[in-house]
């Protein structure tokens, strides 16, 4: 049988590309409001994302490597500390590896800075920008707020910041979710897997959910919180079943920042990973002096699953990764 | 050995786990917002049929299987073993009882079937679609009792019975879905 040639139909109905033009024409409005700037930074950066979880795309540009940005972030602080104030961004960023019916490797971010916010102030933003949003077509309820640790032993019936590795493995059991075959997962990813596997698909898919204070493994870029147990001052936001934003307190700390880029570029060594040069642009920014701020990036093209009622991205792409 | 990596993952896809061959039926990718992504999958058994469920952090590896569908004719059965032929080339399979396990109600000798290959061993055996074979016996239909639908057993040449209508008799020769094992409808000369 012969292979099916190119399609070269648009993935998104013109209902959806409707839907995303109001949607983008909303929020700018919204952030004009609001006073916040809207900037552009490029996709291109000589500094790769550390984290191990992400998947760089590389680059060759007149014999000079890059990479595509996993997110704005690192340009945008280095904007903050350059004197921006307040910014906001949308743009496309790249993430290898991410394909399936809630992720396409390149897809649309939303993410903004507020100085002077507080993690409960960043809640309250993207609750009234996502309300306004999403008021266009299905209305939201308002949000409930829990922390992580709250709703992990709600849902998953385990306290995420004791139990030991074999008690980790006994609540994916006992929740019917297979464990990660190969190499023998560490704590933290046995925590995802129960986010990503039980809590999420427990949840009410028409109830706007905060999930905060994460436990300080999983701080990422946000500061972390002193206490028994300290916490990462970074929430998640759940709509529609689906992880749609991810804020954070912004660590400011240049020295605590650079330990944590170390450990990640070690850690992706160890794993056999790409090894992307250190962000020494965003380090200097932060020496520089960055604003106290508050941070969110929002996958827009999520927020527009739940808008237009459809369970797969490829849905409001106008062409998803097979017909790039 | 020829390995995937789970972002070649998708429904379809044959892998070798702790030395059997299993079909990917299917893949979900799930990922924290800041965290380790997984493949969760569900797989059968190609050798027992069996459908289980295996988690995979992605980025890993797994080793393929090497299986592959091929078209055969289908030759004779000696009671043990029934045998294959690729027509192009003439080459002859012998697929064992386990095999042929669900194909062999539906078997008649010249009829095309897929044969799935593992390690050049016949794994399984599909029949096409839909068989045309002939009723053995079965029960004189009863006159007038066309319009209550109603319907009687009856032998197949291969040994298989098939539920038919009471207007159909024993000599005809009938169609049936092999997927569903039901009859189809008479077929005329």
């Amino acid at each position: 049988m012969g292979r099916a040639g190119p399609c070269w139909r648009p993935s998104a109905s013109v209902d959806v590309m409707r839907l995303r033009a109001a949607v983008l024409r909303i929020l700018r409005k919204w952030f004009e409001d609001r006073g916040v700037l809207e900037v552009e930074t490029p996709v291109l950066s000589r500094a790769g994302a550390s984290d191990p979880h992400l998947g760089n795309v590389s680059v060759q540009l007149d014999g000079q490597g890059y990479f595509l940005h996993t997110s704005p972030e690192s340009a945008m602080k280095r904007l903050l500390a350059g004197g921006s104030g307040d910014i906001f961004q949308v743009c496309h960023v790249f993430r290898a590896g991410e394909l399936g019916q809630k992720h396409n490797p390149e897809f649309t971010m939303l993410e903004w800075y507020r100085l002077g916010h507080s993690l409960e102030d960043m809640m309250t933003d993207v609750e009234s920008l996502a309300s306004e949003l999403c008021g266009i077509r299905r209305p939201l309820v308002p949000f409930r707020r829990t922390r992580y640790r709250d709703l992990m032993r709600e849902l998953a019936a385990v306290d995420p910041f004791t139990a030991a590795v074999p008690q980790l493995v006994d609540a994916l059991e006992r929740h019917g979710v297979a464990l990660p075959a190969g190499t023998p997962p560490q704590r933290d990813e046995l925590l995802d897997l129960l986010l990503a596997a039980v809590v999420e698909p427990a949840l009410d898919p028409a109830q706007p959910v905060f999930v905060y204070h994460f436990p300080a493994s999983q701080a990422a870029l946000a500061q972390i919180r002193p206490g028994d147990p300290p916490v990462a001052e970074r929430f998640e936001l759940f709509l529609g079943g689906m992880e749609i934003a991810n804020g954070f307190h912004e660590l400011t700390d240049t020295d605590e920042q650079g330990r944590r880029f170390d450990r990640e570029l070690a850690r992706r060594a160890q794993q056999g990973d790409c090894v992307p040069p250190r962000d020494d642009a965003l380090l200097a920014a932060l020496e520089a002096g960055m604003p106290d701020c508050s941070g969110v990036a929002l996958g827009l093209d999520r927020l527009l699953m739940y808008l237009a009622d459809v369970d797969d991205i490829r849905d409001v792409l106008t062409f998803d990764l097979t017909r790039a | 050995m020829a390995s995937y990596s789970t972002n070649e993952f998708r429904s379809g896809l044959k892998i070798l786990i702790d030395g059997d061959p299993f079909i990917i039926v299917e893949n979900e990718f799930v990922k924290p917002g800041k965290g380790q992504a997984f493949n969760r999958v569900r797989i059968r058994n190609l050798k027992t049929g069996r459908v289980v469920d295996k988690t995979y952090k992605s980025g890993e590896s797994v080793e393929a299987a090497d299986v592959i569908d091929t078209e055969m004719q289908y030759l004779y059965s000696d009671g043990e073993f029934w045998h294959f032929m690729v027509p192009d080339t003439f080459e002859q399979y012998a697929a064992d009882g386990h095999a042929v396990t669900e194909a062999k109600n539906w078997l008649k000798e010249q009829d095309h079937c897929q044969i799935t290959l593992w390690n050049n061993v016949p794994l399984t055996v599909t029949p096409p679609n839909f068989v045309e074979l002939k009723i053995v016996e079965t029960d004189p239909g009863v006159r007038g009792d066309t319009a209550q639908g109603g319907v009687k057993p009856a032998t197949l040449e291969t040994g298989a019975v098939v539920k038919v209508p009471l207007f159909v008799e024993e000599g005809e020769v009938i169609r049936v879905d092999t997927r569903t094992g039901e009859y189809v409808s008479r077929v005329k000369d």
